[in-house]
This record gives structure tokens, C-alpha cells and sequence, in this order.
């Protein structure tokens, strides 16, 4: 039997015996499903790509109010989409590597206030039009200028100036960065003709694919980039379909009748349950995103750290991660960074549910005993509302006193976070340290939503900022870290997995911390056998 | 002038004062919803640069009344504007999205109705006896169930065990009508046996009604046949609750099926208006608010024009 197996994996190695047949032939050996499934994906991947098909992707977040403009997506529909059409300067990759996209190579001076990027030779928009140096520098003005409502704005902040030297863009920063092409591998700066100040809407870039047709909140249809400037190492398929599918059954049970090929968002209740249908799996990897509890340190009666020290001590992380992420997930430590970041310190010990510390912590915070109230609500995040409950028992066993208040979804990002004292919300996570707290620890960041503002974080922040040597970087962060978890307003019991599902006709699926789908590169990276 | 004609004017006037007062309530309602477009639309990334100058250019800082009068004297012009969020012409888009709904309603509609009656007829007809349980057995709970359950249930024994629908009922221009009836077959059985049960049970209680009457009696005497006797005599005079409860139906299948649309992502209407609820996209949820109240209106102003029309009374005053 041994023998025949491996001649028949030959063959689907060279691309004489499909997926049907091998699992129909396998079966008459008497192979179990799921084993024959394994083999066939290995002598597939051996294969090597295959070109063509249609892959569709099934993702949550989209409305039938999306735009194609790259300042104004802030949910995962129109980030998928702009991922099929639109290149970065540069991007992050699943290891935490920068890659080039737009840029071939980049340099930073030694101070890194100056950076070049160099664009790439001969790369041309799905228009036909070369790109050129100064297509790049107007990307960033639109994003950047005074006038923009582009969701980067906050992120590229502090340009002192810009310039176009031959074929190379040149920023200067008022302040040295050694982050910034992290920055600018933001998806918001996807570089379009003429930045986009002419048709921001047009969505045309230099893309794997290009968009053939758009119904907002339904899905995109997109055909290969025959000018792609990565050639036949990527996209191999001849079209590529984003699908908006925003209730959860429906996802599944579109994935599971194979109308799509992949879907993101799986709930952790039913990841198990999911994984165990045949011709699909279940792929789930730790990210960045967390979710939290955030308390203003600056309004009564948060602005006592011993009351914080209290709540962060009531608060049972492992059973957070066990009842609402059903284990998909990591247990955070009151500070937003986790072993995803570069330059992380593993070092700083873990807090642990201690009612008894709790207890003595809020006894000395002198609070009146009257109750604290959580506003939570469904939207906050995926299971906010019991999260919120459970905390509360937890907070109970101290004797803290928490009442919570449910709030509506409508509106509980303009008229409870970031406005109520104590809330919960989620973050999505940056690619580095310095941009996570520059985003919501520093005194003068828009989206402080803690309140936290001490000025020797901000000095250690722009210290690090632009320190080249990373030991002394990794101290810093480490330092700048514990004073978040000790002093600060925010209470992270969990990092949550992406959790996608993947049919097993797609091969090449490589977890990727940055987001789902490979951070929607799927359709870049993958191919059907 | 004949007393009809006078009615239907009567009606027609009154319809569309109702519609005005709709709309003002429309608009009423989203001016109390919580937080403004700019807002929502730019989520948790917004700053307050980015707050200002998404509100200047949206115009969100004119005064309330001159937003509403300039959009109303546009919608009356056929001008609907274009979307605060997208930037996309809303007439178009609606136009796209109020023809898949009415695609929709439309088949939904033309297997319920001629179905509901007949169910009625037959339950009439063996009044008390199992098939009239059996038929309101089985529409009552299904009635009862709420829709997406059993959108879920359908889905997963038709579309996800056996194959033979699709459970995404996206449907596209470049789709043959065979392939669109395919696509929408789960919304259509769903949507079929959520509204059965109403029109069933109101054609079986108008002419039970009915068949109180003497002249039934005399049919009966007359030798007629059961069925004869109740689509002869019984079902022409039942006519106008029928109608009624008809229209309601219908009506909510083009307003009300926002749940079935999620549920089997079908790109209609209810979607589309949920969104731009959710976004604070004003034109367009008045917009929407204004054809759904059309819709609404019109459907019951056909159902009073055709009930004075099935009133002979009516039909031939003295």
C-alpha cells in the first residue's frame, strides 16, 4: 500500500492526479480521510503553485458604505480589498520583517531624522503609468496635509519635510524615527497616481490584482495585474473575489458549501466544532490585537493608582482567555505589548489573579465603597459583555464593588470610549512598539484613552524613538512597559487570536501575526490544487 | 363626477400628506441618533483634525431645517444626492438595491399569495377535519420560529448536507434569471413560510365568515359542490380583508426582511439602509426611509382602492 500511496503522491506532484482522485483512490486503500487530506498537501505543495481559479474570500466587516479611498477604511472588508489592489512603500511580513512593496531598498541616516526609499525600476500602476517618486511623495501629502481625514493621519505625524532626489523619495522627520518604514507600511498609505489627490476613489495601484468591479457591502471582483512587478512568483489566481459576510453562520456555512475558499472571524465557540468538518481547517494565530478594560487615570476615582492596582489584581486573566477566547489567545499583562513585538522583554513577571492583593490594594485606595460602574457592550469587543461579567464576579471575590452597564453598539465609539471613565474597547495592535504607545500612551496622542500622561514616558518614548542600538532600545521599552502596567489606566486581560478557516483546496496557507488571511495576501501567496 | 373617483382622489391626497409627515419624522429620527457621520464614519481612528475637516467638507454644520428642505426639494426633482460616506449617487444605488428586493418580494410573493389562498380554501373546505389542522399546524409554527432560525436550519440541510442551494444568495447582472431563481431559492422557502401563516389564516377566517350567510345556504341547497360553493360565492365577498392582509404581507416583504438579507447576504435594500443607519449617512436613510414609507402606503392604498372596488355598494351607489 505504502508503495502505491507514494507513486500516487508522485503523480499529484506532477500535476497528473487531482485532488478527487487521489482522495477517491486513497480511500479504496484504505487510507482514513483526514491522513489522505495530509498526504495529498504535501505532494501538492511539492507541486509547487498552480495557476488559475477563482479564489473568493469570505470577510467579516463590510458595509454597503465602504469606499475605495484608502484614508477612510477603517473595517476589513475595504483593507482586504485595498490588499488586492494597492502596494505600501513597504511591508511588514509574518516574521516581523520589513519587505519592499513600491520601495526596491530604503536607508536611514545615522540619526534616522532622514530616510530614502528608492522607488522600484519599472513598476507601473494597473493604469499603465509609471511610478515615479513623486506619485509617493503625494501619497503622504494626502495623508498627511492639513486638510486630511485619512486614518493615518496620527501615525505620520512629525514630517519636517519631503523631497524627490532622482528616483528616490527623501522624508525628513523633525524628530529621529528608527521605526518609520514600519510606519509607512500603515494600509492606509497605499501609493496611488498623483497620491490620489485626483480621484482618491480610482483604485488603481501597483497591486498583484486589479479591481474589475465594486459593490460596497457586497463584495469586489478583481482580475490578475498582467503587469504585476513580482511576475509569476505571485497571484496565481486568474481572478480574486472579496465577499462581504458579516453574520457568522452565514460564513461558515459558506465555507462549508464551498461558495468561498476562506473565511475570517471564525468565533472561538465553534472554532473546534469547525475544525472537525471535513475538507477545511481551522487556522489560528496570536496577533497583536487585544482586548481591554481602560480607565481614565486623570477622573475620580481612577486617579489613585492603588484603586487601578485593585481592579488590574481582580481580574482572572487565564479564565478570560478560557471563556471568551475558548483559548484562542494569550493572557495579556496590563501593558499593550506582547511577545508579537520586536524587542519584547519576557522577562517582566506576569500578573496573576489575586483577590487578596486586590482587596488590600482597595482598602488602602480609601474608596468609598460605592459602585464602580463598566460600561460595556457587544461591540466593544467579541464577548465584551460577558468579559464584563466576569469580571465583576471576580472584582466581587475582593470585595470590589463593579456594577455594569450595558451600552448600545450604536454609538459607543463616539459616546462611551474614550469619553467614559471606565469602559471596555479593543485594539488592533501595531506593528511596533513605538508606534502601539506613541498611538495611546503619549501625553499628546489623540487617542489617549487611559489619560496617561507623564512626561518621563514621553521622554523615554522619543528616546527610544531614535536609538539605533537595540539593547538599549529593548531596555527602554522594558521600563516604559512596567510603568504601563503599574501606573497606568489600562487593564489588558487578553490578546486575542485571528482564528480564519481555510478550505483544504487552498495551498501555500501560512499563518500570518499581522492580521487575517495572511493579512489579506491570501489570494497573493496561496494557490488551489 | 362618480363617487369612486372621488374616493381614489380622497385616498391619493391623504397618502401623500402622509408621506410628508414621514419624511419629517425621518428626519427627526436621525437627528437624535447619537454622534454625527464624520464620527462614524471615521470610528475609533478619528482625531479631532480629522473631525473637522470631514464635518466642513460633508456640510455637517449647516443648520438642521436647511438640510432638510434643500434634500426634500432635490427628492422631489428626482435628485437623492450622493452618499456622505461613499461618495456614490444614491438614486444609482438604490436603484440597483430596490430592484434586487423587489426581485426578491417578487418570487417570494408569487409562490405565497396563490399558496396561502389556497390553503385557506382547503382548510374552509375541511373545516376542523386533519387537513385544516394540518395546515394550521404547520403555518403557525412556522410563524412562529423566528425567520433566521429558520434561514439557519434550511441553510445548513439544503445548502451545507445536501447541496442543493447555495447559502449565499448573492445575485449579479451577469447572472441567467435560472441562476438568480437558483441563488435566491433559501430566501424565497424562508420568506414563503414566514408570511404564509397570516394570509392563510385570515382567507380561512373571511370566509368561514362568510359562510354564515343565507346565500351560502341557498348555494348549498342549490346542489353546488363544496369547493364551488366557497370560490362561487364565499371567496368574492372575502374579498377585501383578504386584500388587506395581502398587502401587509407584501409590504413587509419589501420593507421588513433586513434579518433574511444578513442572514443569506443578498445585497437588497434592508442592508443597505442598516448600514447607513449605523454610519450616519442622513441622505440616504431618508432616502430610504422615504421609499420604504412609499412602498408602505402605496400598498395599502391599493388595498383600499381595491376593497371599495370589491364592494358593490360601493361600485354602484343609488
Amino acid at each position: 500500500m505504502n508503495e502505491q500511496i507514494t507513486h500516487m503522491a508522485g503523480q499529484v506532484t506532477a500535476g497528473k492526479m487531482t485532488r478527487r482522485e487521489f482522495m477517491g483512490k486513497a480511500a479504496a486503500l484504505g487510507v482514513s480521510a483526514a491522513m489522505a487530506s495530509t498526504m495529498f498537501a504535501d505532494a501538492a505543495r511539492a507541486a509547487g503553485p498552480v495557476k488559475g481559479g477563482t479564489f473568493k474570500m469570505g470577510v467579516q466587516g463590510g458595509e454597503s458604505t465602504n469606499t475605495q479611498d484608502p484614508a477612510l477604511w477603517s473595517s476589513d472588508v475595504p483593507i482586504a480589498g485595498g490588499q488586492q489592489w494597492g502596494e505600501t512603500l513597504v511591508e511588514v511580513n509574518g516574521k516581523g520583517e520589513l519587505e519592499g512593496l513600491v520601495a526596491e531598498s530604503w536607508e536611514g541616516s545615522a540619526d534616522a531624522k532622514t530616510w530614502r526609499f528608492k522607488v522600484r525600476q519599472g513598476i507601473e500602476f494597473s493604469n499603465g503609468k509609471t511610478v515615479t517618486p513623486e506619485d509617493i511623495m503625494r501619497t503622504m501629502e494626502r495623508h498627511t496635509n492639513e486638510d486630511s481625514q485619512s486614518g493615518a493621519l496620527g501615525i505620520v505625524q512629525g514630517i519636517e519635510s519631503m523631497r524627490v532626489d532622482g528616483d528616490t523619495f527623501e522624508v525628513t522627520m523633525e524628530i529621529g524615527n528608527a521605526d518609520l518604514p514600519y510606519l509607512l507600511a500603515d494600509y492606509h498609505l497605499k501609493i496611488q497616481p498623483d497620491g490620489g489627490f485626483d480621484d482618491p476613489n480610482s483604485a488603481v495601484g501597483t497591486g498583484p490584482y486589479v479591481l474589475e468591479s465594486d459593490e460596497p457591502g457586497v463584495r469586489m471582483q478583481f482580475v490578475r495585474n498582467p503587469n504585476y512587478w513580482g511576475g509569476d512568483a505571485f497571484a496565481h489566481y486568474d481572478s480574486v473575489e472579496v465577499i462581504t459576510l458579516n453574520d457568522a453562520t452565514a460564513r461558515t456555512a459558506a465555507l462549508q458549501s464551498g461558495q468561498v475558499d476562506i473565511i475570517n472571524r471564525v468565533e472561538p465557540k465553534i472554532a473546534q466544532l469547525l475544525d472537525r468538518a471535513p475538507n477545511l481547517s481551522v487556522q489560528n494565530v496570536s496577533g497583536r490585537g487585544h482586548y481591554v478594560f481602560i480607565m481614565h487615570v486623570d477622573t475620580a476615582p481612577f486617579d489613585a493608582n492603588e484603586l487601578r492596582l485593585a481592579l488590574k489584581y481582580a481580574i482572572n486573566r487565564e479564565e478570560m482567555v478560557d471563556k471568551i477566547l475558548r483559548g484562542y489567545g494569550g493572557i495579556g499583562n496590563d501593558m499593550p505589548i506582547n511577545a508579537a513585538y520586536p524587542l519584547f522583554d519576557d522577562s517582566i513577571p506576569q500578573r496573576e489573579y489575586d483577590p487578596a492583593k486586590a482587596a488590600e490594594h482597595y482598602k488602602k485606595s480609601g474608596h468609598d465603597g460605592s459602585p464602580i460602574i463598566l460600561r460595556t457592550a457587544d461591540g466593544a469587543f467579541p464577548g465584551a459583555v460577558d468579559a464584563a461579567a466576569l469580571f465583576q464576579q471576580t472584582a466581587q471575590a475582593a470585595g470590589i464593588p463593579l456594577e455594569v452597564k450595558r451600552e448600545p453598539n450604536d454609538g459607543y465609539w463616539s459616546e462611551v470610549w474614550n469619553v467614559q471613565p471606565f469602559c471596555a474597547s479593543y485594539w488592533s495592535g501595531r506593528p511596533v512598539q513605538d508606534q502601539m504607545y506613541a498611538t495611546a500612551y503619549l501625553s499628546t496622542a489623540d487617542w489617549n484613552d487611559t489619560r496617561f500622561k507623564r512626561p518621563e514616558f514621553d521622554e523615554m518614548l522619543l528616546a527610544a524613538r531614535s536609538e539605533l542600538d537595540d539593547a538599549k532600545r529593548k531596555e527602554i521599552y522594558s521600563k516604559m512597559g512596567m510603568m504601563v502596567r503599574d501606573e497606568g489606566g489600562l487593564i489588558l486581560p487578553m490578546f486575542n487570536d485571528f482564528i480564519d478557516a481555510v478550505s483544504n483546496e487552498v495551498q501555500g496557507y501560512v499563518p500570518d501575526p499581522n492580521g487575517a488571511m495572511m493579512y489579506w495576501y491570501a489570494s497573493k501567496f496561496t494557490w488551489k490544487a | 363626477m362618480h363617487p369612486i373617483i372621488i374616493l381614489v382622489a380622497q385616498r391619493l391626497a391623504l397618502s401623500t400628506l402622509l408621506l410628508i409627515a414621514a419624511s419629517a419624522l425621518i428626519f427627526a429620527g436621525t437627528m437624535i441618533l447619537p454622534g454625527d457621520v464624520a464620527q462614524s464614519i471615521l470610528g475609533q481612528s478619528a482625531t479631532p483634525e480629522s473631525l473637522a475637516n470631514l464635518r466642513e467638507e460633508l456640510g455637517l454644520n449647516d443648520p438642521p431645517l436647511t438640510r432638510y428642505f434643500d434634500w426634500l426639494f432635490g427628492a422631489l426633482q428626482g435628485d437623492l444626492g450622493t452618499a456622505l460616506t461613499n461618495g456614490r449617487d444614491i438614486a444609482e444605488s438604490i436603484g440597483q438595491r430596490m430592484s434586487n428586493t423587489l426581485f426578491l418580494a417578487f418570487w417570494a410573493a408569487i409562490i405565497s399569495v396563490p399558496l396561502a389562498i389556497m390553503l385557506g380554501l382547503i382548510a374552509v373546505r375541511y373545516k376542523d377535519r386533519w387537513p385544516d389542522k394540518l395546515i394550521s399546524a404547520v403555518t403557525l409554527a412556522s410563524i412562529s420560529i423566528p425567520e433566521f432560525l429558520i434561514g439557519y436550519l434550511l441553510m445548513y440541510f439544503i445548502a451545507v448536507k445536501l447541496g442543493w442551494f447555495p447559502s449565499v444568495a448573492m445575485i449579479g447582472d451577469h447572472m441567467s434569471l435560472l441562476q438568480k431563481l437558483q441563488a435566491i431559492a433559501l430566501p424565497v422557502m424562508v420568506l414563503t413560510l414566514v408570511v404564509l401563516a397570516h394570509m392563510m389564516r385570515m382567507t380561512r377566517a373571511a370566509i368561514l365568515n362568510v359562510m354564515q350567510s343565507a346565500y351560502i345556504e341557498t348555494a348549498e341547497l342549490k346542489g353546488l359542490t363544496g369547493f364551488q360553493v366557497i370560490a362561487r360565492h364565499a371567496f368574492p365577498n372575502a374579498i377585501a380583508p383578504i386584500v388587506n392582509v395581502v398587502m401587509l404581507n407584501l409590504a413587509y416583504l419589501v420593507v421588513g426582511v433586513v434579518v433574511i438579507e444578513v442572514v443569506f447576504v443578498y445585497p437588497g435594500m434592508g442592508q443597505y439602509l442598516v448600514d447607513h443607519v449605523a454610519k450616519r449617512d442622513v441622505p440616504v436613510v431618508q432616502a430610504c426611509g422615504l421609499i420604504f414609507a412609499a412602498v408602505y402606503i402605496g400598498l395599502n392604498m391599493v388595498a383600499d382602492i381595491v376593497s371599495i372596488l370589491a364592494n358593490p355598494r360601493l361600485r354602484h351607489p343609488k
